[in-house]
């Protein structure tokens, strides 16, 4: 019983400490993004550039490629219900909410996070095992204008503009099927039934989602990557755990945003 | 010790505690160190010496005492202030700490396009002056991978020189390097004091090196200091420890006191 209670106890005091480092970590991050520039400490824009590069168009390929076999997926699924009821016209309302509202910001998040999220946490866990944080705090840099403001902006915009191009090659996904002789929808009334069944309101949900997506993505894997202790196999483990955590926290951050908009 | 006026001293640290929890790891530590000279923290494993080294530049808080830098306290400047304090020191690390995504060029160049507005050609120029200087000119475009382990503490100096620092500080300089170029590297360290008047901070285990270089040493044991001097003047010392250590001989296991060793097994106070 003491042990549960023991267990328990320190297990909130870990996330109580976490939560704070976080919070501190956001803070500073703020600060070093909109104060300091202010005060003519200017942001690394070439860095920023290059951290787009990796995060966004880098991984365009790859979340392309899933989406569009995840399109392509969807529809079969759905072919194989509505065609009881020749209804596979229907394969398009379904394709299109289901992309836009739900799986093309997951699939990119969850893709990204694989992708940069663990990149993230090894190199800043790398960095700090090799004393390069150290030698920036000697040399007067700051770490976080440094190594994190850069990669926080890069992941601001990269992951809303890969979901959304990966919106849209879901959606082509499902087209290639329903339209294919395997279900054989006029590509014509397909179209109608996508632009008709869609609002805008289904693509901002989407795009909001991804927003938070990225924040969640590259805040955990900095914390994680400054969590690294004990050489290349503390690296490896944070690397993991960046992951574990990254998924868990976009997933329950789904569950809040469509929940926040099924009530909208 | 010469007689030295306020002006001579550029580093004084007054009753530094440094604990790690409720450990006391560095215990009433009181020195000075000269302006132009080359100051030896010397003791074994675990003696907190690498703590005293992170102490002195910043990268830790003491739990009490002060380091005063140039009259100035250290420990008690906001964090403006102490970049600024920054900028004139410069730090060789054990593992040189370069960072491995820039070029051995772009990292010495860093201080520079970062703290000033020189133009990048300048710059250029700059980083040539100090690769030279440590014996690397024409390996500025190499990768840091790329070099050996000797060429990569060559290369932390040069970073630590970017900014033409007044103290230079060295976290085992010549650990992990063969003889020959650990040699090399005390020489560079001397030539660097000579030609700057740059005073140096050197933090070491190796007996070899501490001959070459000290001017004066402060031996470290279990977080206090047992000998601040010249090297002669330790060397004279009648202290088990201080003599041991010069005479490279393992601790005699007769000499452990059994209370305390019992003490260390139990955790019983």
């Amino acid at each position: 019983m003491t042990s549960v209670v023991g267990y328990s106890g320190r297990a909130a005091l870990d996330a109580l400490h976490a939560g704070g480092m976080v919070c501190v970590l956001i803070v500073d991050t703020l600060n070093w993004l909109f104060v300091q520039p202010l005060r003519g400490k200017g942001l690394r824009l070439r860095s920023t550039v290059e951290h787009f590069v990796e995060f966004g168009v880098r991984s365009m390929p790859i979340v392309g490629l899933i989406c569009f076999l995840v399109g392509v997926i969807i529809a079969m699924q759905s072919a194989y219900t509505l065609e009881k009821w020749g209804a596979t016209k229907f394969i398009a309302n379904l394709v299109g909410i289901s992309a836009l509202r739900e799986l093309a910001p997951l699939m990119t998040a969850v893709l990204i996070t694989g992708r940069c999220g663990s990149a993230i946490t090894a190199e800043i866990g790398t960095m700090k095992v090799a004393e390069e944080i150290d030698a920036l705090h000697v040399m007067g840099l700051n770490p976080t204008k440094f190594l994190i403001v850069p990669k926080f902006l890069a992941m601001l915009v990269a992951v809303p503009c890969v979901t959304v191009l990966a919106m849209f090659i879901m959606i082509l996904g499902g087209f290639l099927l329903s339209c294919s002789p395997l279900v054989g929808v006029d590509p014509v009334i397909y179209y109608e039934q996508t632009v008709n069944s869609l609002v805008a309101k289904d693509m901002v949900t989407g795009v909001v989602k991804s927003i938070f997506f990225g924040i969640t993505i590259c805040w955990v894997g900095i914390y994680r990557g400054f969590q690294v202790e004990g050489g290349a196999e503390g690296v490896g483990r944070k690397t993991t755990s960046s992951v574990v955590t990254s998924i868990f926290l976009i997933i329950l951050l789904d569950l809040v945003w469509t929940t926040l908009f099924y009530f909208a | 010790m010469a007689a030295s006026n306020d002006n001579d001293i550029i580093i004084e640290v007054r009753d530094l505690v440094v604990k790690y929890g409720d450990r006391t790891v560095l215990d009433g530590i009181n020195f000075q160190v000269r302006r132009g000279e080359i100051f030896v923290i010397l003791g074994g494993s675990g003696c907190g010496k690498s703590t005293l080294l992170r102490n002195l530049v910043g990268l830790m808080r003491p739990y009490s005492g002060r380091i005063l830098i140039n009259g100035q306290d250290f420990t008690a400047m906001n964090d403006e202030e102490r970049t600024d304090a920054r900028k004139r020191m410069g730090m060789c690390f054990q593992g040189s700490a370069l960072f491995g995504s820039m070029s051995v060029g772009d990292n010495v160049a860093l201080p520079l396009r970062e703290h000033t507005r020189l133009e990048e050609s300048t710059i250029e120029i700059m980083t040539k002056i100090k690769l030279e200087l440590v014996g690397l000119g024409g390996f500025g475009d190499f990768l840091p991978a790329e070099l050996s382990g000797g060429m990569k503490k060559r290369a932390g100096l040069a970073r630590a020189m970017a900014m033409d620092p007044e103290i230079i500080f060295y976290d085992e300089p010549s650990a992990g390097l063969d003889p020959i170029v650990a040699a090399g590297l005390d020489g560079l360290i001397r030539k660097m004091q000579h030609t700057f008047n740059l005073t140096s901070v050197v933090v070491t285990h190796e007996m070899e090196s501490v001959k070459q270089i000290a001017d004066t040493v402060c031996m470290l044991e279990r977080g206090r200091i047992v000998g601040l001097g010249a090297l002669e003047e330790l060397r004279a010392l009648d202290y088990p420890y201080v003599q041991q250590f010069f005479a490279r001989r393992a601790q005699d296991e007769s000499q452990i006191d059994s209370a305390e060793y019992l003490r260390s097994l139990t955790g019983l106070e």
